[in-house]
This record gives C-alpha cells, structure tokens and sequence, in this order.
C-alpha cells in the first residue's frame, strides 16, 4: 500500500513538472557546430534572464541548419557561413543573419629542428595548399623568416575532411588573396584540394600534424589556444605579421565594419585594418523576418537584444572573439525588421 | 555431407495435423513470424526507394558518368563516384586478407586444439572486441596504429616487396594499408566468433571417424572438421564483409581522405561510407546533397553485387562438395 502511494506521488510531481514545462515558450533552433559551446551557454543563461522561454539548440552543421530553416522544421537556424541568394529565394519568409560571435584560424606546424614562431605570408599559404610550394627551405619561406634553419623536406599539407565552417573560411581566404586558387579550387565547406591529406575536425588536424614531421594544418584559434598548439604569424591586409588573439580577430570584424552590407552576409577574411588578422569570420543566426507565433517572436527579440549586451561577456572565457561595438549597434537595429 | 541442420526436422501432414498445429500455436507463431521476416523486407526496399529517390538529382545530370567519373568538386559541383568505390573494395579487400587467415587459424585453435578453460576465456575477450564502439577504434588508430605503419611496417614492406607497385611511394602513416589494417583488427572478432561456434558444432563421430582411419589430428582437423563447417565459416566472412564495407568512423581517421586512385596502398584514399560521413552535415547545394545520396546508393548495390558473388562462390564449393560419398 505504502509503495504503491509513493508512485502516486511520484507520478503527480512528474506530472506537474511537465505542464510547468509546457508553460514555457519552446523555441527549435538547429545549425553550426563550431559556435554550440557558447550558444549552449547563452541558451543555458538565457532561461534565467527570461524565465518563459526555453531554446533547443541542435548543433547538426551549418548545412543542416540552412535547410532545416528552409524546410521550416525550426524557429530558427545558425550556420558559419551567409546563406547564397539562391538558398534565399527557397525560404518562405526571407532570413535575417545575425553575427553572434567570430572565430580565428591559425596556420600550425611541425617542423623538425624548427622551435621558432613562422611567419606566414598569403603568397606562401597560398603556395603551400596549391601545392606549388613543396619543400619547407623554399625561398619564399626563407624570405619571409630569416634565421630560420628549415629542412630540405617536403611539405606535408593536411586539411579537414569533414565538410566545415573552417574550410569555408580557410577557403575564402585563400581564394582572396590568391587568384589561382580561385579559379582552380574556390571556397566552400568541402572543395577539391590539389594537395595534401584530410582529417575529421580539429582535433584530427592537429593529431596528424603533430605526428607527421615537416607537415602544416589550419584549425580554429580556440582550438590551437585550449590545446597550447604551436601557431604562426600571418600577414595582414597592410603588411603587418600578426599572432592570432582574439583582440585581433575582433579588431578584424571593426575594420570591415564600415563597409558591411545591410544585411550582414559579409566574409571579412583579409580585412583592412592595421591589427586585423586576416583569416577571421562570423558566425550567424539565421532568423526568419516573420514569426507568426507572438510568443515565439517575444522570446527570439528578448533573446537577440541581450546576446548582443550581456550575452558577448561569456565571449571571451569560453574563447571567441566579441563582436565590435559597430557591428552591435547595427544588429540592433535589425532586431526591429522581425515581423 | 549434409549442408544444414534445418531442413532435416520433419513436418506433419493432414488436417488433424493442422489442427493440432493451429491449437498448439504454431500456425500463430508462423504468422507473427512471418510478419517479422517481411517487415525487415519492406525496410530494404523502402530503403533502396529513399536513397533512388535522393538521388534523383545527381542521376539526372551525371548519369552512369557518376560510377566512372573520379571527380569530386563540391565548388563547382561536378562529382563521381569511382575513387570512393575503389577505396571501399580496396580497404575491405586489405581486411579479409588479413582478418580471415588470422581468425580462422584462431577459430580452429580455439575450437579444436584449446583446453575449453583457455577457449572460453580467449572467446570472452574476442567477443569484448566486438563491442568497442568504432570512433574509439579509430582514435586509438590515430595515436598508435598510424605512427607505427609510418616508421615501422611500411618501411619494412618498401624495403622487402618494394618492387611490387602496390608498396611504392612515401610513407605518410594513413592510407589504404592503414583502413585496411583497423577494418581487419574490427571484423576478426566476427570471424573468430562464430568460425568457433560453427567448429564447434561439428559431430564428434566426424571426429572420430577421421581419427579411425588414421588421420592424424591436424588431418581430421582440416580435411574434415573444417569442410564440415564451411558454411558457418562463409558466414562470418561474410559478415566481416559487411561490416568493413559499410564501416565509416574508424576508416575514415585513418584513411587520409584524398579521393583520388592510386596503385600503392601507402597513398591516402576515400571510402564512400565515409566521404558521408563527411560531408553530409555541411553539404548546402542540392545537387551535392543528392550526389551524397548517390553514394549511399552505389555503396547498397556495391554491397548486394560483391555479397552476390560471394554467395555464387559458396553455391559451387558446397555443390562440389555434397557429391562426394
């Protein structure tokens, strides 16, 4: 008897518990992987800044996101690169892209007998990954770092293999600042590379390369940052060499500001900008300019508004870079063209 | 010899005998059974339905250019399916070749020469392989398997069997040899698992007679025993293949991601399991999508064709068999 009433209870308590769930605004959200760790900790604080509201993250890829939020599956979507106008003119109500954070990449590196930071210019990553660049004592290389000691040993290039935000980037930036990249690769989130090995994610990456002597991989700042990788300069749009931190990526994002188009979809690979490093990138949110449930809408502006004030503190400790106070002011005022 | 245990058990006949059934269950069982069996049916071809119409796209513009053409070019969309085919029959070549001399030479350890102690226990940790999940096989692979191909086995196998084109070229640690090897170390729990249990089951009279007859014990062990259980043996081969043809994580830690075909098992290489794995999550076009579709396409009638023609090899060796006396 005893037992069966403590089940009872057990039961009513679940109960109550989930139609208090109920109560609260559910909000679908899927898209990038790269930005979950901090879109986990916002949607996390969020329900504690607006106690109605509950958003569900699925960090499925940036492919993923863009087209569940064409298919309508979610409230709203996030993917680590601008939507293409032909993706657009699919969707039923046209999306909003909303910069939340940046990331870096860095160039890292193996090399043996070489302890010291390289220096990278676009000419030899660009070399480099076309594969015109194969030994690591290639003049360019030397020209640009002087006192080094390299080896007369091939150049081992690895890459992502997973189809990634990163590549995106990597690939933006290579087909800036090269020509012949663009017109013999492109950028995308898998391209056809001339040269190299390709491994899964970061972490994959950054094993290969420091397993394979004399070999060179991007990966993401905050992963080079967490896991202490060894980094090189890149130089920049005004020739200075800069050390990736997340100042410099922010600074990037400040200097392309002023030329950003209304709608956000910008690369701000090789910014201008004295202290902007060069291979940086936005990550958005991909909101629809029309919500048709009230509710849901009230929660999306609250939730937009502060991840644009309080919500870029967790920025930093969780290691991205902030948005410029320029880019924030315009995003406010895109807030007011949700419908 | 006899080819199976099953169809030996005698059915009744007559309407009583119905009867009897349908009261005892068993017409009921047969239903419910049935409906199983077709379910699981229905479920391929559903499957084979999703992925022809996934796939509509990418037929339409490539055609049959998708199995020949070794392209693969997401920026500007042009794809192929033949560098991605050619790793899979590759890497799960390079597993059997490895994977079925070793776990049958361990099966038949196991099962016949063993005292039961060591075999039960052997059989136990084999079967714990079983259960690894593969990411960890591959990460495993990543931080041991690859740096011991690159300074140790293929410099070996340069220095030895150089001359044969399929070990040229420079060691880089990931490639097919490597997909090879780790599809090997995860499907010979497979082999040796149920080889042992179909060894086992043979009759200890097929035993003895051989011995009567003055085979000595590896002669009765493989002239007899082992034809006796060659099609639990074929079985678990072909599980073991059916694994390394559709295993994704593990290959692709290892494989060195490059679709390209090359001669030397050295050099990097693709699978079609896992080129989407890859890329399916961050694939936005929808020709590339439906090229991803393709694949998976290509990889279900890869398999039903290779299984076919494994299924014909037994066909004929059991056929040839069974005539002797």
């Amino acid at each position: 008897m005893k037992r069966t009433n403590v089940w009872v209870g057990a039961f009513a308590a679940l109960m109550i518990l989930l139609a208090v769930a109920e109560a609260k605004v559910l909000v679908n959200a899927a898209g990038a992987t790269f930005p979950y760790p901090i879109y986990g900790k916002w949607f996390d604080e969020f329900t504690k800044v607006d106690r109605d509201a509950q958003i569900n993250y699925q960090s499925i890829g940036s492919g993923g996101g863009i087209r569940q939020f064409t298919e309508g599956t979610v409230d709203f979507g996030a993917s680590d690169m601008p939507m293409t106008n032909e993706q657009i003119s699919r969707t039923k109500y046209k999306p909003l892209h909303f910069p939340t954070v940046l990331g870096g990449l860095v160039p890292t590196y193996n090399i043996s007998g070489v302890t010291q930071d390289l220096k990278f210019t676009p000419e030899t990553l660009a070399g480099i990954y076309l594969g015109k660049i194969k030994k690591w004592n290639d003049p360019e290389l030397k020209k640009s770092n002087p006192g080094v000691n390299f080896p007369d040993a091939e150049i081992l290039v690895v890459h992502r293999s997973d189809g990634s935000g990163t590549t995106f980037v990597w690939t933006d930036y290579l087909s800036k600042v090269s020509p012949e990249w663009k017109k013999s690769v492109g950028a995308n989130t898998s391209v056809s590379w001339p040269v190299g090995l390709g491994a899964k994610g970061n972490e994959g990456v950054a094993g290969l390369v420091k397993q394979s002597p004399n070999s060179i991989g991007y990966v993401e700042l905050i992963y080079a940052l967490q896991t202490k990788l060894p980094y090189g300069f890149v130089r920049n749009s005004s020739g200075t060499f800069l050390k990736a931190d997340l100042a410099s990526v922010t600074d990037a994002a400040a200097g392309a500001a002023k030329a950003m188009p209304a709608d956000f979809r910008v690369s701000i690979t090789n910014a201008p900008g004295k202290n902007a490093y060069p291979i940086v990138s936005f990550t958005w949110l991909l909101i629809p300019s029309k919500i048709e449930d009230a509710a849901k809408k009230k929660a999306i502006v609250t939730f937009l508004h502060w991840m644009l004030t309080d919500g870029q503190k967790y920025a930093a400790s969780l290691g991205y870079a902030p948005l410029p106070k320029e880019v924030v002011g315009k995003e406010e005022k895109q807030i007011s063209l949700i419908q | 010899m006899a080819t199976s245990s099953v169809l030996a058990a005698p059915s009744p006949t007559g309407a009583r005998a119905f009867l009897k059934r349908l009261r005892s269950g068993d017409e009921v069982a047969r239903l419910i059974t049935l409906a199983f069996a077709t379910s699981i049916l229905l479920v391929t071809v559903g499957l084979l339905y999703e992925l022809w119409i996934g796939s509509a796209l990418a037929r339409q513009r490539f055609g049959f250019g998708f199995l020949t053409s070794s392209a693969w070019d997401p920026v500007s969309e042009r794809f192929g399916a033949l560098p991605f085919i050619y790793g899979t029959v590759v890497t799960s070549a390079v597993a059997l070749i490895i994977a079925v001399p070793l776990g049958l030479g361990a099966a038949i350890f196991l099962a016949e020469l063993a005292p039961p102690r060591v075999s039960s226990t052997f059989t136990f940790f084999i079967e714990l392989l079983a259960a690894v999940p593969s990411v960890i096989y591959g990460l495993l692979a990543i931080f041991t398997l690859v740096p011991l191909m690159r300074t140790v086995v293929e410099p070996f196998l340069s220095r030895t069997l150089g001359f044969l084109p399929i070990f040229k070229g420079a060691f880089y640690g990931v490639g097919y040899l490597t997909g090879g090897v780790i599809l090997a170390i995860m499907t010979l729990p497979f082999i040796i698992s149920i080889s042992r249990e179909a060894l086992l089951e043979v009759p200890t009279e097929q035993r003895e007679a051989a011995l009567a007859l003055g085979a000595t014990r590896w002669e009765s062990t493989w002239q007899v025993v082992v034809p006796y259980a060659r099609l639990g043996i074929f079985g678990s081969i072909f599980l073991a293949l059916a694994r390394a043809l559709g295993e994704t994580m593990a290959v692709t830690m290892v494989i060195g991601n490059d679709p390209s075909i090359r001669a030397s098992l050295f050099a990097p290489g693709y699978t079609i399991a896992a080129i989407i794995a890859n890329e399916f999550t961050e694939a936005t076009g929808e020709i590339y999508l439906d090229a991803l579709v393709g694949l998976g396409l290509v990889l279900f009638l890869l398999t039903i064709v290779i299984n076919a023609v494994a299924r014909l090899l037994i066909i004929a060796t059991t056929r040839r068999g069974s005539t002797n006396p």
